[in-house]
């Protein structure tokens, strides 16, 4: 099944009592930051915590990645401890160009190689967070077969584009970006994540520009407090009506099927390819999230 | 084994709740010697040196003197602090040996 990604929570690497609780709160991606939200004199503590959290504890089936460093500030050891210690994926912040992702790729194919971990089992989520990165985004997210997907990082991106954020009038000024990094991802077969809400206390906003970023495409939102989640995922959770209207197109597709029938409609409407996909999707998200199993009524 | 020789002060962690503070210097004495606070020490006081001492040993530190305070920590949460303060207390933070951490911390 594919795997969910409708909330990224980031973790600050420098507090324990949260990565201890970091999958209690229902985010399908834990992001341990090593990057901004620590400290220059931190970084070192940091990396041993979070080195020694994802060696030993359990966090089931959520996806686990760190945010790292630049490679000439940190990075390098980032990557090396956090391969050796089994994240899932390293978070690449601020990647530019192609050849970004091949560095951090170089880093962990070597450690992969001495610490006797699987070749290509540790990913990269690539974020990009400014008009070099956003204009490159194609040719970041087809980068690597390492590459599982890619994120915007609005805040630094719209400070080089000498604006900021207007999420009143519907995020405009990240529109474009927006659109050039779920076409990379759709492209590239990839996931799309959009960028964090930093208003932690206006959840209609949230709700709206959830609302919007799921309009085009994207898989999930970065979260930056837990509060976020439940908003963010019940966005991303399909209706009932769209899971029975789902359901209804894959028994109409069976029923074709079976009787050899071409081209089917249903309520007056043609079947083709790209409604059966969609159906499949539906019910994809809609048993991940929980709500719906093959074959079972689910009480609403 | 590198070993880890404690030649100034290191300090690591925070006096937040499940985290634990560790500050490690020289011990002209020789030995170890841990002075432990924790609100948790009657139940997990022997747990907690336990951790610092395997840790100190896997490191090769054999002379130090500790002062740790503990706010309800994961032994996983003790190790690293004990690692980290070891490292700054040994000037040994930019060059840290992955792999050989890696033999006994599993």
């Amino acid at each position: 099944m594919e795997r969910l990604r409708r909330t990224m929570m980031f973790v600050p690497a420098s507090n324990a009592a949260m990565m201890r609780d970091a999958n209690l709160y229902g985010a399908d991606s834990i992001m341990f930051d090593l990057e901004d939200s620590i400290s220059l004199r931190e970084k070192d503590t940091s990396r041993f915590l979070i080195y020694q959290a994802v060696k030993t504890l359990d966090y089931g089936n959520t996806e686990t990645l760190v945010r790292v460093n630049a490679l000439n500030a940190g990075g390098q050891d980032d990557i090396e401890a956090m391969v050796r210690a089994g994240i899932d994926a390293i978070r690449l912040p601020k990647t530019e160009t192609a050849q970004d992702i091949l560095d951090v790729e170089a880093i962990i194919a070597q450690t992969e190689k001495k610490c006797g971990r699987e070749a290509g089992s540790t990913k990269i989520f690539a974020a990009v967070e400014g008009p070099l990165g956003v204009l490159n985004a194609l040719d970041i997210a087809t980068a690597s077969e390492r590459i599982i997907g890619i994120a915007l990082g609005a805040e630094d991106y719209v400070t080089s584009m000498k604006t900021r954020r207007y999420p009143e009038r519907n995020s405009e000024e990240i529109f474009f970006a927006r659109s050039m990094i779920v076409h990379a991802a759709r492209a590239a077969g990839i996931a799309a994540v959009d960028t964090v809400f930093s208003n932690v206390d206006d959840m209609d906003m949230l709700r709206k520009e959830t609302e919007i970023i799921k309009q085009l495409g994207f898989d999930g939102k970065s979260v930056i407090n837990p509060r976020q989640i439940s908003v963010i995922n019940s966005v991303f959770t399909p209706q009932q009506k769209e899971i029975e209207n789902a359901e209804n197109v894959m028994a109409a597709i069976e029923e074709a099927e079976a009787k050899g029938s071409g081209v089917i409609a249903l309520n007056g409407k043609m079947i083709d390819k790209p409604i059966v996909e969609r159906a499949q999707r539906v019910l994809q998200l809609a048993e991940a999230a929980g709500v719906w199993k093959e074959g079972e009524e689910i009480e609403w | 084994m590198t070993r880890h020789t404690v030649h100034q002060q290191g300090v690591a962690g925070t006096l937040e709740s499940s985290d634990v503070q560790i500050l490690i210097d020289q011990n002209s004495a020789g030995g170890i010697d841990i002075n432990l606070t924790s609100s948790v020490e009657k139940q997990y006081g022997q747990q907690i040196r336990k951790v610092i001492m395997d840790t100190l040993k896997n490191l090769g530190v054999t002379d130090a003197k500790l002062q740790v305070q503990d706010q309800g920590a994961l032994d996983c949460t003790i190790v690293a602090r004990t690692i980290a303060a070891v490292h700054r207390a040994s000037d040994s933070v930019s060059d840290i040996d992955w792999g050989e951490l890696e033999e006994w911390n599993v």
